[in-house]
Order: C-alpha cells, then structure tokens, then sequence
C-alpha cells in the first residue's frame, strides 16, 4: 500500500524542518488530505506509527483533516463545494472549473522542542 | 513550539517528475500516462496503436507491472524500443521508477512515449511521472458505476477509452451512463468507444493521437 512510501516523504520532511530550528522532540504533526486525494487515513496513520516506532519520532501524535473539495469558476469566479464529485458551477451552470481544494495532500504545521 | 511548514508531501515526486517533464520537453515528445484496472486491454490497446502508427510515429514504451515481464515481451515483438518495471509490490508507478528507465531510450530519435501504469483505478491518478496527460481505459464488463466510485481516475485522466464493446450485447452495461457520470466529473473528457478485438473506433483514437503528437511538435 503505498500510504507506506508517503508516510516516509511526510517524516522526511518533518526531520527537515526539525534540523532548521535544531528540535529533537516531536510532539504532534498537522496535515490536510484532500477529500478527493487517493489516501486512506487509517492506512497512513498506521504507517505513520510503524515507521516512527522505536526512532527519536515515536510517540507523535498525526493530526489529520480532511479538506472537501472546492472549485472556482472560470467564468463567474464565484468559489462553490463540489458536491457528488460534480465539476458543474452552482451559480451558472460552467463546465471551466478549477479545483482549488480537497485534491491534495501537504503538511500544515508541527509542534517541536 | 509550533511550526508552520505549508508543504505538499509529494513534493519530492512532483520534483522528479517536473524533471522528467524538462527532458521530454527538450526532446519534443509526447508522453502518456496509460491507466485502468487490471484485464481492461491496456496491453492489447497498445499492440494495435503501435501497429497502426509505427509507420509515421516513432514509438517507445514503458511496461509497468508488479511483477513479471509478459507485457514488455508482448510489446517487444512489435520491434519498438520497451522497458519493464517490475516494481515488486508498489501499487503505481511514479517519477523516480520512471525516470530510472531512461538510459535505454533514444528520446531524439522518439515522437510518442507510453508509460503502461500498473493495473489499479486507485492509485497511479495520484502521481505524476512527468507525462502530458492521462489516458484511462474503463472496460465495459467492469460496470458502469465506475466514475462515482473512482472520481480522481476520471477527473486526472484527458481520455477515457471504453474498451470491449463488442461485448456490449452480452453484459449490463449503459453508454449513456458512463458517459453522462463521466463528464460530470471531468467536463473536458474526451471519449472513444473502441474494440480492441474487432478494431472498432480504433482509427480516431489513432488519428486523435496523431493530431496530438504534431500538435506537441508544433508547440517546440
């Protein structure tokens, strides 16, 4: 399951971050998952435990939100959540829509000492 | 203490395959990223293509599979260049897997590259290897609730091919809906209703992939 391979990316960022303020302790960890992101919460929480188990990392805790999706317009530019994964403009009716969340998968903030 | 950090996990795979992105852009080619369940006729799909095409495209491929290299075997007896992944357990292939094959390709002497994915709805519409566009095939013994079910698959791909209609008489399977569930998810869809099997609906999918290699020479 490859929740494993981006349990790693997110931990080698964090150690990045962590040498910048020269932190050793890893308190908790915040990150958005976009709803329509192909990652499963469990799945990545549990890989996130596996691979901190028994490092300096261990005993953080993974805060995980979950982003719906939300979509621009193109035309009216009005900002509308995309409901039943319909790419459809509430107010009028455009197919021009850009996804402006819930699509992807980043790291918000970490709790150091 | 608290600290912002605001950066996307996949970033070090978006890097990769912005790279492979600049190479492919030097080198005039197009790249696909090819895509569907496993048995929907991605192989099969490109047998015929390399076929039809090989006259007036030069043609490469990457064969993505978990294990084994029956797909690169296949492919090779069409004397166009091919290299297999075998990625041993990973679900999808991403920039780094793909950019290790690069060694044993001529990219100058290319017009048209084709990554084969691994055979998954899931998991290969969430990475970029560095292709133009995604291309999905949905086959219609697979049912056609598949957008709703699989909405990134649908919304990341540029094409989707429905493939074995010459089945369509014997499975429950509705065009209309497909179609309909589809493009409400990805408006900008392109669709093709082909058969491998018969060659029906083969010659605009070659045709709509000739305009596009022309239309990316052009663009250089």
């Amino acid at each position: 399951m490859h929740e494993m391979s981006i349990a790693q990316n997110l931990i080698e960022i964090i150690e990045e971050e962590m040498q910048k303020y020269n932190a050793s302790i890893l308190r908790s960890v915040h990150i958005n998952i976009g709803q329509m992101s192909a990652i499963v919460p469990d799945a990545l929480y549990f890989c996130f435990e596996v691979i901190t188990s028994r490092t300096k990392l261990e005993g953080a805790k993974l805060i995980m939100d979950i982003i719906p999706l939300k979509g621009c317009c193109h035309d009216c530019k009005s900002e509308f959540e995309i409901k039943d994964y319909a790419f459809i403009c509430s107010a009028c009716g455009s197919t021009k829509i850009e996804t402006i969340e819930g699509q992807s998968l980043s790291i918000v903030e970490i709790e150091v000492d | 203490m608290k600290i912002s950090v605001v950066r996307n996990i996949l970033e070090a795979n978006d890097r990769i395959a912005q790279q492979n992105r600049d190479l492919f852009d030097e080198n005039g080619l197009l790249v696909i990223n090819l895509m569907s369940s496993p048995g929907a006729g991605k192989t099969t799909l490109l047998e015929k293509s390399i076929d039809a095409l090989k006259g007036d495209l030069r043609i490469g491929i990457i064969e993505g599979d978990v294990q084994s290299s029956q797909d690169a075997e296949r492919i090779a007896k069409k004397g166009v260049p091919v290299v297999q992944i075998n990625t041993g357990g990973a679900c999808h292939l991403d920039g780094n897997m793909v950019r290790d094959t690069f060694g044993e390709f001529n990219f100058r002497e290319m017009d048209l590259l084709v990554v084969e994915n691994v055979g998954n709805l899931v998991c290969p519409a969430e990475f970029r290897v560095g292709e133009d566009f995604k291309v999905m095939i949905l086959s219609v013994t697979e049912g056609d609730d598949k957008p709703t079910k699989y909405p990134l698959m649908f919304r990341e791909s540029k094409v989707l091919l429905i493939n074995k209609i010459d089945l369509l008489p014997y499975v429950d399977f509705s065009l209309e809906r497909i179609k309909e569930d589809s493009l409400k998810i990805n408006p900008h869809l392109t669709v093709f209703q082909i058969s491998c099997k018969t060659g029906e609906g083969l010659e605009d999918w070659h045709n709509w992939l000739r305009k596009q290699v022309k239309a990316r020479e052009e663009g250089r």
